[in-house]
């Protein structure tokens, strides 16, 4: 009010261009616009000196690298690969090498977590004492050293191929790996994996309609029972009804190694461990103070309204400590993924190990290289994020 | 915000990556004087060529390079700071300026003197693949590891040729690829891999740091040519001209019969060749923006390449290998140097 009363005692005047440069929403707009400009002038700068740099030192630019071949093998292939692929081939086993110790660390990790974090506020006295050495000695060790001891404790404990270790139902385990039976779907398989679909399926809609048919009545149906009857029992009987269509390549000795079957490398058993038991120690920790952080008063009136200790922590109590957990454990989450380039210590050949490494090496061209490294990790990131924070925003409580 | 932030930290270190390109632009040989050190980039302990003996000191044919480079330019072979490097970490460490020569056991090729911007100096050890394998296999010949698994280092010439080697002779086997020598001779001693494979030189020098060295043995096959030799960056003509005479100037004082022990003598000498090699007569020195009495710096400082070859790998030594194709032109190897007139 006080400006235009100003304005309005001085003498008017023709605006002039200072007149406009003062006033406040111009001013918003120009200083943000300097910003960007200024910053693009730094960008273009950065790229180009980088490029007259590596022009005048003759090292080779460019993405070209992308579909020269590469000439060398990886241990470790989710997708064909020969050594007369590509180095555009190379990223992509990396990054599926990547994706799969992440994804199977990430679900170990949080089996882990939620076991010792509980098991920490046990009233049994040595399994409250146990979970809390684990978390305090593993979350004080750094990881690399952690990989390094699984790494070499899984080598130093197994046996050499030639006196392998026969597990049960054809599995072998030496110092090469894990050797599993890989199953060969014969015709007539398809027929259990219809029924499995159609019980999946089955099995949502009657947890939907119970779910409705409590809230309308109270009364309660054994959803699991009927699951587990829908999802198990009948595909097996079907998959045995087919005539069991389904062989198995079994793992043999063929020279000095086995030959046959799936292989999980050692590198791979001991980087998935490590990891898992390191986040593991720090998830549990978070899901020790989320359950801890929901008041007393919830669990008593629980029980004063008749719900079983069961009933309360997955009625109530877990809930309510997830809004707490979910957070936090986003981040330990992006820590494993981040974690998982540890790989290149002890041969897993993820990301970092055969792209950021060999073919780092073999182009000499370490800007593209590191640059698509690092957008990956960045991408692989924000992707758990964004995921995160909508299994968050469900979670939430909804207030009334 | 944020976003803007993370761009602007993203600026900085790109401009940190640039900054460190534009250091390596000027001249060298000024940047090292300036220095007061020479910036020697060498691997990360491999016996006989790089490695720390019990008193912390570097030693061997790699860095015995770098010293005569150090005399040359400071009248001080002592005067040079080791950078202990990966196989990976090399070449970037070269082209960045992090150092001025990478003298670490590493194969010259085309395209790391193409593509990647550096320019080999000379061979000074030539080496091939090889293959080792604990005696226990009860193997024989490189011909019958078919399914192996192949214990090596990440980003060598080595991980290469293992490919190309097993594919020409239709056979099939299992990288294990480490970063690291340390880890690799760690994996291959617990039992990982059937075969470790490296240059021969280095395989009899792993071969010491295992727990049982007589428990393996070094198949006979070499699977391929490894000149191994210093480099320099491109685009600093004087550096890579002077890194290369040195080079020279080694065999040169071998083929002449110069050493450290005798240098003092041959200043008086009257043979030509001598006298021009020492700096006595005309200003080969000069020529390559040097002292004149740059050769008698390297001689005092390090020995001719006889003596450093003896005193590092020769069969006096824990190594055991015998001069072979190293041995001078003139006495059934291959170290050849053009003449200093």
């Amino acid at each position: 009010m006080a400006v235009t009363g100003i304005a309005a005692r001085a003498p008017r005047r023709t605006p002039s261009l200072l007149d406009l440069l003062y006033r406040p929403e111009v001013r918003q707009v120009l200083f943000q616009i300097i910003l960007i400009i200024a910053l693009a002038a730094l960008f273009w700068m950065i790229i180009s000196n980088t490029a007259a740099n590596l022009r005048r030192q003759n090292i080779a630019s460019g993405f070209g690298f992308w579909n020269t071949t590469a000439g060398f093998d990886i241990s470790q292939t989710l997708i064909p690969y020969t050594n007369t692929s590509t180095y555009g081939r190379v990223f992509w086993v990396g990054l599926t090498n990547t994706l799969l110790v992440a994804s199977i660390g990430i679900v170990f990790a949080t089996m882990v977590g939620f076991i010792m974090g509980i098991a920490r506020l046990s009233t049994n006295w040595l399994i409250a004492r146990l979970a809390t050495v684990y978390v305090e000695t593993i979350r004080n060790i750094p990881l690399l050293l952690q990989l390094f001891v699984w790494y070499f404790a899984v080598l130093k404990t197994l046996p050499p191929p030639r006196q392998s270790l026969e597990l049960v139902g054809g599995a072998v385990l030496n110092l090469r790996g894990l050797y599993l039976p890989e199953p060969l779907p014969q015709p007539g398989f398809q027929i259990p994996l219809a029924v499995l679909a159609l019980g999946v399926l089955a099995s949502i809609a009657i947890a939907v309609w119970a779910k409705r048919r409590q809230r309308l009545t109270g009364a309660q149906f054994h959803t699991g029972l009927a699951a587990l009857v829908l999802i198990v029992v009948l595909p097996a009987a079907a998959y045995f009804l087919a005539g069991a269509p389904l062989e198995f390549d079994y793992p043999t000795l063929r020279g000095f190694n086995y030959t046959g079957g799936i292989v999980v490398l050692p590198e791979f058993l001991a980087l998935v461990l490590g990891l898992v038991i390191y986040t593991g120690a720090f998830i549990a920790e978070i899901v020790r103070a989320g359950i801890q952080g929901v008041p007393k008063g919830q669990k008593e009136a629980a029980s004063a309204i008749g719900l079983s200790t069961g009933q309360t922590l997955r009625l109530v109590v877990i809930p309510q400590a997830m809004r707490i957990i979910i957070p936090p454990l986003t981040s330990n989450y992006l820590n494993l993924i981040k974690n998982s380039s540890l790989a290149v210590a002890i041969a897993y050949p993820d990301l970092v190990s055969v792209f950021a490494g060999t073919v780092l090496n073999q182009t000499g061209q370490a800007v593209e290289v590191i640059l698509i490294t690092m957008l990956v990790y960045l991408s692989l990131s924000l992707f758990t994020s964004l995921l995160m924070n909508w299994f968050n925003a469900r979670m939430a409580l909804v207030e009334r | 915000m944020k976003l803007i932030l993370k761009v602007v930290l993203a600026g900085a270190a790109g401009l940190f990556v640039s900054a460190g390109l534009a250091s390596a632009q000027s001249d060298t040989l000024t940047t090292v004087k300036n220095r007061g050190m020479l910036n020697c980039g060498v691997g990360t302990g491999t016996p006989g060529f790089s490695n720390p003996d019990d008193k912390g000191n570097w030693t061997g044919l790699d860095v015995d390079f770098c010293r005569a480079v150090a005399a040359v330019i400071f009248n001080d072979a002592a005067k040079v700071s080791y950078k202990p490097l990966t196989a990976k970490e090399r070449f970037t460490a070269l082209q960045s300026g992090e150092v001025d020569v990478l003298s670490r056991t590493t194969t010259w090729t085309m395209s790391r003197d193409s593509a990647m911007g550096l320019s080999f100096v000379g061979i000074m050890y030539v080496d091939g693949q090889g293959l080792m394998v604990p005696k226990k296999l009860g193997i024989k010949s490189a011909k019958e590891l078919n399914g192996a698994s192949v214990c090596v280092a990440t980003g060598t010439t080595t991980e290469l040729n293992l490919a190309d080697y097993f594919r020409t002779s239709g056979m099939t086997y299992k990288p294990v690829v480490f970063e690291k020598v340390d880890e690799v001779n760690a994996a291959y001693d617990a039992g990982r891999c059937d075969v470790y494979t490296t240059d021969q030189s280095s395989l009899y020098a792993q071969r010491l740091r295992l727990r049982n060295p007589d428990d393996h043995m070094v198949l006979p096959e070499i699977i391929s040519k490894e000149p191994l030799g210093p480099a320099v960056r491109q685009g600093d003509f004087q550096w890579f001209t002077i890194n290369k005479w040195v080079y020279f100037a080694l065999l040169d004082a071998e083929e002449l019969g110069v050493t450290s022990k005798n240098v003092d003598e041959m200043l008086k000498s009257t043979n030509p060749e001598v006298r021009r090699l020492l700096g006595v007569e005309g200003e080969f020195g000069k020529g390559i923006g040097v002292d004149n009495d740059w050769v008698v710096r390297i001689i005092k400082g390090v020995g001719n390449y006889g003596e450093i070859y003896e005193r590092n790998v020769g069969p006096n030594t824990a190594l055991k290998i015998a001069r072979g194709l190293n041995n001078l032109w003139t006495k059934g190897g291959i170290q050849y140097a053009p003449p200093i007139r």
